[in-house]
């Protein structure tokens, strides 16, 4: 326990000391929210954005932190030899999987911390409010984005990744109903965006925290599999170096 | 294959006191820390190291000498429990490292050849990171002061120097408090205060029991620090044994004069072939016996010929290494 706290610390000493992992977790989310939110140039197809917007964006902060900002980091620690060195403590592979992964559900804390009152304040007024279901999707949302983003950094060198993972974050934020609605997207994009556990989380979130998704037994089932299947495929391509 | 195996080097014991390892992991004085038997890794098709076998012995520094490429690295790698053998045997401390590497962790200091930090971690930072990954009580503070940067505690590894940076992994191999220590180049990068400093701290390491094992290319460190030297070519191991060992049978005199001396007349007059080996730069392969050193001085006298840089002796181990991978080439 003492060495997974260790290098809990650590992890979360790094990521806020990193300026780029801050803007993309918290900076960018809470942005999108409060801009769209004032601003009504969203095609969102309710009477007030934030209704639509605050669970497309706790979906995107999740995206953020559990696939972007844990690939990326992942990935250069890959590159830089962090991983094979811890390798050799007696840390193990264990314990540093454990670690992240309780990094990435901190910082996931802190931005809802931030978000929620943040959405509230701005006028969010959910129709229901079932939030131990919210955090159900929200876990599953971060095991498959994890997943993801764990297979991106096993296999791609450190700027590959950050540059595939980047570009994979903004293919996700417009086809995944996070700001977007599906409706306004065309048929056949609209199919696969129902598909990418991006719009199946926004999907689910907005079911959860407001009644308002567009198909939520799909989703719910989509997320589900992202997140049984990711994980699996990103442990058996994952090189530690 | 020329392969010098030191007698007894599979049985001797800790220098420093510290007692060597049992099949079980515990410690008993007289058996080595590092025993490879049979090594052969391979990558696909490429075999990078071929039916390998030496020991280190505790209290000692082993050098692993070897061109790129060689199988220094794969095989100091299987020995972390980092890479898996394809065939043959290792054990480090007692424990198989491709099974018990955990419990080897605990006992085992490693140095990257380069890397192995978080870029934006800061040097007292990472150096407690470890110690307390390790547990077993060293302090940080003091470990960066030992490798000479307490005034780069706050500095961020990416903003270190090469030499900072060895320096820096240097100090978190100690942080385990390591009955046997993996490193790889550890003087690459470095200045020459920062290379006095790290060969004062491996020479530590050794007297306090610890088996160090020292891969490098730099074969100027490894005749300054190793007790033993194991050099490696093309994934086989060509030599093994003392430096006085390896230089054992090779004397030479050496010596720097004029580009255009007459090779040819000074080995008629001593007795002796001479080559060119380098510029200015003639070598007498044979012991350095005063009536053969008088002859060779007096005729450079007599042609009128300078006598600088003259060396006399053992071969360098520049030399032996230059002459045991040649031979091997020649073999394969």
């Amino acid at each position: 326990m003492r060495r997974f706290r260790t290098q809990l610390r650590t992890e979360l000493q790094l990521v806020t000391r990193n300026g780029e992992q801050l803007l993309l977790t918290l900076g960018i989310p809470v942005l999108l929210l409060v801009f769209f939110s004032l601003v009504d140039v969203l095609p969102t197809g309710t009477e007030d954005s934030v209704d639509f917007l605050a669970p497309g964006v706790l979906a995107l902060a999740v995206m953020s932190t559990s696939m972007v900002s844990l690939g990326i980091g992942t990935g250069f620690e890959r590159s830089y030899h962090v991983l094979k060195r811890l390798g050799t403590t007696p840390l193990g592979r264990g314990r540093l999987l454990a670690a992240k992964i309780a990094s990435v559900a901190v910082v996931e804390l802190v931005q809802f911390a931030i978000l929620v009152p943040v959405a509230y304040a701005l006028g969010w007024s959910p129709a229901t409010s079932n939030w131990p279901a919210a955090i159900g999707a929200v876990l599953l949302g971060t095991m498959a984005f994890a997943g993801i983003g764990l297979t991106f950094a096993g296999r791609l060198r450190g700027e590959l990744n950050l540059a595939a993972l980047n570009g994979l974050y903004l293919v996700l934020l417009l086809l995944g109903g996070m700001v977007i609605p599906f409706a306004r997207l065309p048929g056949a994009i609209r199919a696969v965006a129902h598909a990418l556990p991006s719009g199946a989380l926004a999907d689910v979130l907005r079911e959860t925290l407001g009644g308002n998704g567009t198909r939520p037994g799909t989703s719910w089932l989509v997320l589900a599999i992202w997140a049984l299947v990711a994980p699996l495929i990103a442990a058996a391509l994952f090189r530690w170096d | 294959m020329l392969r010098l195996v030191r007698p007894g080097c599979a049985t001797v014991g800790g220098l420093g006191g510290t007692p060597g390892p049992t099949d079980d992991g515990g410690s008993v004085s007289g058996v080595a820390a590092v025993e490879v038997s049979g090594l052969t890794v391979r990558y696909g098709e490429l075999e990078a190291v071929h039916d390998v076998s030496f020991s280190a012995a505790a209290g000692e520094i082993t050098a692993v000498l070897g061109p790129n490429g060689a199988g220094k690295t794969s095989t100091i790698e299987v020995c972390e429990g980092y890479r898996r053998a394809t065939a043959g045997s290792v054990r480090v401390l007692g424990l198989d490292p491709g099974t018990r590497q955990r419990e080897l962790s605990e006992r085992m200091g490693v140095m990257l050849q380069e890397g192995g930090v978080y870029p934006s971690a800061r040097v007292l930072d990472t150096v407690r990171h470890y110690c307390a990954l390790y547990g077993k009580g060293a302090d940080p503070a003091s470990l960066v002061q030992q490798v000479g940067l307490a005034d780069r505690s706050t500095a961020a590894w990416r903003h270190l120097s090469g030499g900072e940076k060895q320096r820096v992994s240097l100090a978190l191999a100690m942080a385990a408090k390591p009955e046997v220590a993996f490193l790889d180049e550890p003087t690459s990068g470095v200045d020459v205060n920062g290379r006095d400093t790290i060969r004062t701290i491996v020479r530590g390491l050794a007297a306090g029991g610890c088996a160090v094992v020292l891969a490098t290319h730099e074969l100027d460190e490894a005749e300054r620090l190793a007790d033993r030297v194991i050099i490696f070519d093309q994934g086989h191991l060509i030599a093994d044994g003392t430096l006085a060992e390896l230089r054992r049978g090779h004397d030479e005199i050496r010596f720097h004069s004029s580009p255009d001396l007459d090779t040819a007349a000074l080995a008629r007059s001593i007795g002796m072939v001479a080559s060119r080996v380098g510029h200015d730069e003639y070598v007498i392969d044979a012991p350095p016996h005063p009536r053969l050193m008088a002859q060779l001085t007096a005729w450079l006298a007599d042609q009128g010929h300078p006598l600088t840089d003259l060396r006399a002796g053992a071969q360098r181990l520049e030399d032996v290494f230059r002459r045991l991978t040649a031979e091997d080439g020649d073999e394969r």
